[in-house]
């Protein structure tokens, strides 16, 4: 139900949206973090954007595992590792597939949540990415199992996403650098969660115009 | 913004040909890499030491390659961890047969990046070890948090882990001593004006006229506290009493003290914060076996110190007083 001409589109229009919101994400990290959150995602990204033309016709498994390495080896920080080894590990369930359905988004979902868990040693409640991640994968799940299609699933999952990053606000950072700010953390918003948020809202923008 | 550089996405790879051509009796650069390992790499039979991080921490750590201290450095954008791919550059360059130690600094970054590095490198067959540093007292050590951050400590568990490999010591053991001084080594940092990172162009926090910031990052992580500007006399004792408070020093304990400058401190300002260290040291009775004043771990312009206290045995101090020869420390 899913081709691969669709994560083409999904994975340019992620690397858009994020090269676009650089200087948003790095000033929010300048306030908890170390400023650089955007620069090195554009970055990450931008490499990933030469090489949609080598990816374009590869299977699901063999495009995402370009994404991971890609992402690993050009963003540096912890966000490489991050969300290089969330690419990698939901790379994993896809190997070899030219189309996905339903049960292979929610295996891709949870081996990048169970990835960043892992090479993160962090859950939700640590205001980072999982916290924008973990509810935007339930929200999926409940959608399936509710019967809804992938569309109305995804819409569901930015809105937990969103919903997400707005908590973030709310909570001390317990990893990463803002963890040093304590309870000054308390009042800013997780750049990570940020950048989430924003490649999950790319994944639904391409479901809606096609 | 106002720096003596061309352009913001070239310091690195221009810093880095800089560093080569001022010190080619020491230093060369691994082809396609950010990578600077000794000249005389890879050396057989012995343990060799990777560490590294993200620039902006000159002379940290490609200055402290050659003999006696680290093999190999690998060098991230400013303040970014290199990413795994250039620190397995690195083991594998340097790898002497005998194993490799990763000295690195507990920043989530940092961690995560050198890890994947060395489960890629045990995949290719090398064996590799790794130590955390932790140094900064500033931070609170919690299970909670990601831990404390390792910061100009760091340069003691080059020199000493790089003199037990140089002894022909063995990978654990190597590990073992660096562990020690891990354990033994606290610091705490002061800061008078914040930094600006080339590619972000602002400073990365703000702090007034007539105020310190206490126990920030070398990142320019904002400290525990802003207070008004005081006497180097009471500057020694707050960063003194916190990292004593931590290590519970006794009488006739020796240390080893380093004021280390941040990068925008003129040398002038650490010696006067060095006799306020050496007088409150003395007061207690805890003896001084070595101090070492300068930059060795910096945080871009950033004006202000950190102090670092290692308590000594009699196997550091051997370690401390062998011979090292590198761009940034010298003791012949």
């Amino acid at each position: 139900m899913c081709n691969s001409n669709i994560l083409i589109k999904i994975i340019e229009n992620m690397g858009k949206n994020i090269i676009e919101n650089k200087d948003y994400l790095t000033e929010l990290d300048r306030v908890i973090g170390d400023a650089d959150h955007g620069i090195n995602m554009s970055k990450g990204f931008s490499a990933v954007d030469a090489k949609l033309d080598e990816m374009n016709g590869k299977d699901w498994g063999s495009t995402l595992k370009t994404v991971a390495m890609t992402l690993i080896s050009t963003v540096g920080g912890a966000s490489g590792p991050l969300y290089g080894t969330a690419f990698l590990r939901a790379s994993t369930v896809v190997d070899g597939k030219m189309e996905i359905d339903k049960e292979d988004i929610i295996n891709m979902f949870e081996q990048a949540v169970e990835g960043i868990k892992m090479r993160g040693k962090s859950d939700k409640g640590d205001k980072t990415i999982l916290d924008a991640l973990i509810p935007a994968f339930e929200a999926l799940k409940l959608a399936y199992e509710e019967g809804k299609d992938t569309k109305t699933a995804f819409k569901m999952a930015e809105e937990a996403a969103l919903e997400g990053v707005e908590y973030t606000k709310d909570i001390i950072a317990k990893k990463g650098r803002a963890s040093y700010l304590g309870e000054r953390s308390i009042g800013h918003q997780d750049p990570g969660a940020t950048s989430t948020y924003i490649m999950i809202k790319s994944i639904n923008e391409v479901l809606e115009q096609n | 913004m106002k720096k003596i550089i061309n352009h913001k996405e070239d310091v690195v790879e221009e810093m880095l040909q800089g560093m080569v051509k001022a010190h080619p009796e020491y230093l060369k650069r691994i082809d396609d890499s950010n990578v600077l390992v000794r000249k005389d790499a890879p050396i057989k039979g012995k343990v060799a030491l990777v560490s590294g991080g993200g620039s902006g921490h000159e002379p940290a750590h490609g200055g402290f390659v050659g003999l006696g201290m680290l093999d190999g450095a690998a060098a991230g954008e400013v303040f970014t961890s290199p990413t795994p791919e250039q620190i397995l550059k690195g083991i594998k360059a340097v790898d002497g047969g005998k194993g490799v130690l990763l000295i690195i600094k507990n920043y989530s970054g940092d961690v995560m990046n050198f890890e994947m590095a060395a489960e890629l490198a045990q995949m290719e067959g090398i064996e590799v070890q790794q130590v955390i540093v932790n140094d900064d007292v500033a931070v609170e050590d919690s299970t909670f948090t990601v831990g404390r951050r390792g910061i100009a400590g760091t340069i003691f568990v080059h020199k000493i882990a790089g003199a037990a490999a140089e002894k022909g010591m063995d990978l654990d053991d190597v590990k073992r001593v660096a562990e020690k001084t891990i354990k033994n080594v606290k610091s705490m940092g002061m800061s008078l004006t914040p930094c600006v990172v080339p590619g972000v162009g602002k400073p990365s926090f703000e702090i007034g006229e007539e105020e310190m910031e206490i126990g920030l990052g070398i990142h320019g992580e904002p400290g525990i506290r802003k207070e008004k500007i005081k006497p180097a006399r009471e500057i020694a004792n707050i960063l003194l009493s916190n990292i004593l408070e931590d290590m519970k020093l006794e009488k006739d304990d020796e240390v080893a003290v380093m004021v280390n400058g941040l990068g925008g401190t003129p040398l002038m300002e650490l010696y006067i914060l060095n006799r306020e260290v050496d007088n409150l040291l003395n007061e207690k009775g805890i003896k001084i076996y070595k101090t070492l004043v300068g930059e060795y771990m910096t945080s871009l312009e950033m004006a202000g110190a950190s102090i670092s206290v290692l308590k000594l045995d009699d196997e550091l101090k051997q370690l401390l007083d062998a011979k090292a020869d590198t761009p940034a420390f010298r003791i012949l």
